[in-house]
C-alpha cells in the first residue's frame, strides 16, 4: 500500500488502509487494523443514524477515502498544520517535575501550543479541507468546554465558512471566555436547553441541526465518537500527535517510551496520541473523569462506572440507567465531561490493550497547581487529570523508564472554574 | 391475553391495511408517547385513541436523547421519563391494551438504545406476547439489520423502514429490502413536528417508492391540521400524526404540569377531526 501520508516524523502512514479490502467479522491482525469496512471496532462503533444522515456519511466516507489517496489534500493539511496551528509541538522533558516525583523520566506532548491552546485544531484543520472538497457551504459543531467549538470557528473564519456551534445553555455559563472567542471569530453560539443542557445535548441538537441542512451544511464532530467514519477520521488527523511523539523520543532517547498517559472525554487527544504506538510494545494509560468520585453518580467515567450502549451514531461504554436511558456525567473539566466514549476506546478497553483508570476532581486540580508551580506551565483540566495519573504513578518507576504524557490543552480557559473552586475572588 | 399464533401480529398490520383499501380511503397512525403525561392519562389516551378514529397507533418509547426529534416530542419523552416510565411498564401498557382493544394495530417507535439494554430476544420476545405488532427505530438504518430488524422479522414483528427525502433511487432497494407492514416516508429533511408538509412535494416521493414495492406508504413529519392530513390520506395510503396531538397533550396540563380533566376529551377531540380529515380525503 502506498503512503499516502508522508509525513516528516514517521514513516507511519495517517492511516492503516488494510481496512479498504478487509471482510467484515474477520479479526484485526493488528490493533490499527480496524475498524472494519462497515466502522466496527469489535462489537463497538458502526452507523446508528436515522435514514436522512445516512447516505451523507455514506458520501462523507467515500470522500474522505479519496482525500487520503489525493496528494494535494496532505500536502495542504501538513502545510496547515506547519504554518498555522504551528506544529510539530515540542517533546518536551519536565526535568523538575521527574525531579520532584523522583521516578519515572517524564515528557510531555505540547499540543497545548497550538494555535487556539489545545489539540482540537488537527483535526478541524483536516475535516474543514474535506468540507471544502465536498462543496459544503455552512459548517456546525458541538462544544463542551469550548476548545473544540473555538477551533472550529477558528478554521470557518480561515476558509471563510459560516458557522453555527452548538453548545449546552450550562457550559455557556462555565465558560464564558471561549463563548466570546467563538464570537470574535464570527461564529454563531446557539445554547442548547434541551435535556441536560450539556455536551450530550449539543451534539444531540448539532444532529438535528445536520438533518435539517442535509445539503449544504459539513458537521465537524470534536471527538473520536459518532457514526462511521467519524471515530476513524478524526483519529487519523489527531494521529499527527503520536507520529511527532514517536519520532521526537526515539530522537532524544533513541528507543520508544516505556508508557504513554492521556485523559479521555471522547478521547480524540489520547487516540492521537496512542494510535501510531498501538503495535508496539508500550503501555498505554488512558485516565477518565471520575468527578466527585465513581462511587458517587457525579463522575463522567464511561468506562469505569459504564456499560455498552448506543448513542449518537455509535455502539460504546455509557452512563445510562437499567432502562437505557442516559445519565448526566459531571466533571469539573466541562470537556471531559460527556457519558460516553469513543469506540475505538471501548474496544482497547475489552482487548485489554490500553489500561483506563480514572482521577477525580480534587486530583485534577491538585495536579492543576503542581504543574503550574513545578514546571511554569498551567495546564487545562483536561491533561491535569492525566498529570494525576502520573503524579500517582511515576515515584514507584526506575529512572530510566520513560513516560509520555500528553499535555493537549492550556489552563488559561480554566482559571475561573479553578479559582472558583479554590475560593478565591477573581472579582 | 397473549398471542399464540405464530404471525399474528404481523397480520394484524396487514388486516388492518386490507380493511382500508377495501374501504377505499386511507388509514390515520397517531403518535403518543407511552406514559406521557402520566401512566394512567397515557392508558386512557391509548384506549380513546382508536375509537376517536386511529387506524394505527405509534406508540413512542421514552428516551432521554430523541436526536431525531423536534422539541414537541423531545418534551414529551421528558415528561414520560419523570412520570416513571419504562421499557417495562411501555409493554404492561400495551398488554393493558390489548385487552380491550385486539385489532388495532400498535407499532412502536423509538430508539435503539433502550431496546438494546433490555436486551433484544427478551424485548422481542415480551413485546410479541404484549401485543406489538411492529418497531420503528429510527437510529436503526439497513446498514444495522443484524442488530434488529433480522431477529424481529424472525420473532414475528414487522420492522418499519423510514424512507426520507435523501433516499435516492439507488439507495430505496437497501431500504425496502428487509421493510415490512408498512414503508413510513419522512416527508421532509428534518426533525418531528418543525415544518409544514406539502401534499404535492412528497406525491412523486410515493409514486417513486410506489415503483419498487408493493406495500402500503405511510407519509408523516409535518402533518399538523385535518386540512393536511386530508391531503396526505389523497395520496398515500396512511397520514402520521405526531408531534400536533403531542402538542394538545402540553394543552392539557395546567402550569405546574398537572393533567386537566380537559386533556384527554381535547386530544380525542383533535384525533376525531383528524380522523374525519382522513376519511373525507377521498370522496
Amino acid at each position: 500500500m502506498p503512503d499516502a501520508w508522508p509525513c516528516p516524523y514517521s514513516n507511519i502512514s495517517l492511516m492503516s488502509q488494510s481496512n479498504h479490502t478487509q471482510p467484515k467479522d474477520t479479526p484485526p491482525e493488528t490493533n490499527t487494523a480496524a475498524p472494519d469496512s462497515n466502522g466496527h471496532f469489535g462489537i463497538y462503533g458502526g452507523r446508528f443514524v436515522a435514514e436522512t444522515l445516512m447516505p451523507l456519511i455514506l458520501d462523507l466516507e467515500s470522500h474522505y477515502r479519496a482525500a487520503q489517496d489525493d496528494p494535494t489534500f496532505s500536502a495542504e493539511f501538513e502545510s496547515l498544520l506547519t504554518h498555522y496551528v504551528g506544529r510539530p509541538s515540542p517533546l518536551y522533558y519536565a526535568e523538575r517535575l521527574t525531579e520532584y516525583l523522583g521516578g519515572a523520566k517524564l515528557y510531555f506532548k505540547r499540543d497545548e501550543l497550538n494555535h487556539t491552546g489545545a489539540h482540537k485544531i488537527n483535526n478541524c484543520i483536516g475535516q474543514i479541507l474535506l468540507a471544502r472538497r465536498m462543496g459544503k457551504k455552512r459548517i456546525i459543531a458541538e462544544t463542551g468546554a469550548g476548545q473544540h467549538g473555538v477551533a472550529t470557528a477558528t478554521v470557518a473564519a480561515r476558509f471563510g465558512l459560516p458557522c453555527v456551534i452548538y453548545m449546552g445553555a450550562k457550559d455557556i455559563e462555565r465558560q464564558k471566555p471561549n463563548v466570546f472567542r467563538m464570537k470574535l471569530l464570527g461564529a454563531e453560539v446557539r445554547p442548547v436547553t434541551s435535556g441536560t443542557c450539556t455536551l450530550k445535548d449539543a451534539m444531540n441538537e448539532a444532529l438535528r441541526d445536520w438533518v435539517a441542512h442535509v445539503e449544504d451544511t459539513f458537521y465537524i464532530i470534536g471527538t473520536v465518537a459518532g457514526p462511521h467514519p467519524y471515530p476513524a477520521m478524526v483519529r487519523d488527523f489527531q494521529s499527527v500527535i503520536g507520529r511527532e511523539a514517536r519520532a521526537q523520543i526515539l530522537e532524544f532517547e533513541g528507543r520508544l517510551p516505556d508508557t504513554l498517559v492521556a485523559c479521555i472525554g471522547g478521547g480524540s487527544n489520547a487516540m492521537g496520541l496512542f494510535y501510531p504506538f498501538l503495535d508496539d510494545p508500550v503501555e498505554m494509560i488512558g485516565v477518565e473523569a471520575a468527578g466527585k468520585g465513581i462511587d458517587t453518580d457525579a463522575h463522567a467515567a464511561s468506562l469505569a462506572g459504564g456499560s455498552p450502549g448506543v448513542l449518537h451514531g455509535n455502539r460504546t461504554y455509557l452512563l445510562q440507567t437499567d432502562d437505557g436511558q442516559i445519565k448526566d456525567a459531571h466533571s469539573i473539566s466541562a470537556g471531559l465531561d460527556y457519558p460516553g466514549i469513543g469506540p475505538e476506546h471501548a474496544w482497547l478497553h475489552d482487548s485489554g490493550r490500553v489500561t483506563y483508570t480514572a482521577a477525580t476532581d480534587a486530583q485534577a486540580l491538585e495536579a492543576f497547581q503542581l504543574c503550574a508551580k513545578q514546571e511554569g506551565i498551567i495546564p487545562a483540566l483536561e491533561p491535569a487529570h492525566a498529570l494525576a495519573e502520573v503524579i500517582l504513578r511515576a515515584p514507584d518507576l526506575p529512572e530510566d523508564h520513560i513516560l509520555i504524557m500528553n499535555m493537549c490543552g492550556r489552563g488559561d480557559k480554566d482559571i475561573f472554574t479553578v479559582s472558583d473552586a479554590l475560593g478565591v475572588s477573581l472579582t | 391475553m397473549s398471542e399464540t399464533g405464530h404471525g399474528e401480529g404481523r397480520n394484524r398490520l396487514e388486516r388492518r391495511f386490507n380493511a382500508l383499501a377495501a374501504e377505499n380511503r386511507a388509514g390515520l397512525v397517531t403518535f403518543i408517547t407511552a406514559g406521557d403525561p402520566s401512566l394512567d392519562v397515557s392508558l386512557d389516551l391509548l384506549k380513546g385513541l382508536a375509537k376517536a378514529g386511529a387506524d394505527i397507533i405509534e406508540l413512542g418509547i421514552a428516551f432521554t436523547d430523541p436526536m431525531a426529534d423536534g422539541p414537541s416530542i423531545q418534551a414529551a419523552g421528558l415528561r414520560a421519563l419523570d412520570a416513571g416510565i419504562t421499557l417495562k411498564k411501555t409493554l404492561q401498557m400495551i398488554r393493558a391494551f390489548r385487552e380491550s382493544d385486539f385489532e388495532t394495530p400498535i407499532v412502536c417507535m423509538g430508539y435503539y438504545n433502550p431496546i438494546y439494554k433490555y436486551g433484544v430476544d427478551a424485548f422481542l420476545r415480551d413485546a410479541k406476547q404484549a401485543g406489538v405488532d411492529g418497531l420503528i427505530v429510527v437510529d436503526l438504518p439497513p446498514e444495522e439489520d443484524e442488530e434488529l430488524c433480522l431477529p424481529a422479522l424472525a420473532a414475528g414483528l414487522n420492522f418499519i423502514r423510514l424512507a426520507t427525502p435523501t433516499t435516492d433511487n439507488k439507495r430505496l432497494p437497501t431500504v425496502l429490502k428487509n421493510t415490512s407492514g408498512f414503508v413510513y416516508y419522512v416527508s421532509i429533511a428534518g426533525v418531528t413536528g418543525t415544518e409544514a408538509v406539502k401534499a404535492a412535494d412528497v406525491q412523486p416521493a410515493i409514486e417513486r417508492i410506489k415503483r419498487q414495492t408493493s406495500l402500503p406508504v405511510a407519509v408523516g413529519f409535518g402533518i399538523k391540521t385535518p386540512a393536511d392530513a386530508a391531503a396526505i390520506a389523497s395520496i398515500a395510503d396512511a397520514a402520521v400524526v405526531g408531534s400536533a396531538i403531542v402538542d394538545r397533550i402540553a394543552e392539557g396540563l395546567d402550569d405546574k404540569g398537572r393533567p386537566t380533566p380537559r386533556l384527554v376529551e381535547g386530544v380525542l377531540e383533535f384525533v376525531s377531526s383528524l380522523s374525519a380529515g382522513v376519511k373525507q380525503a377521498r370522496v
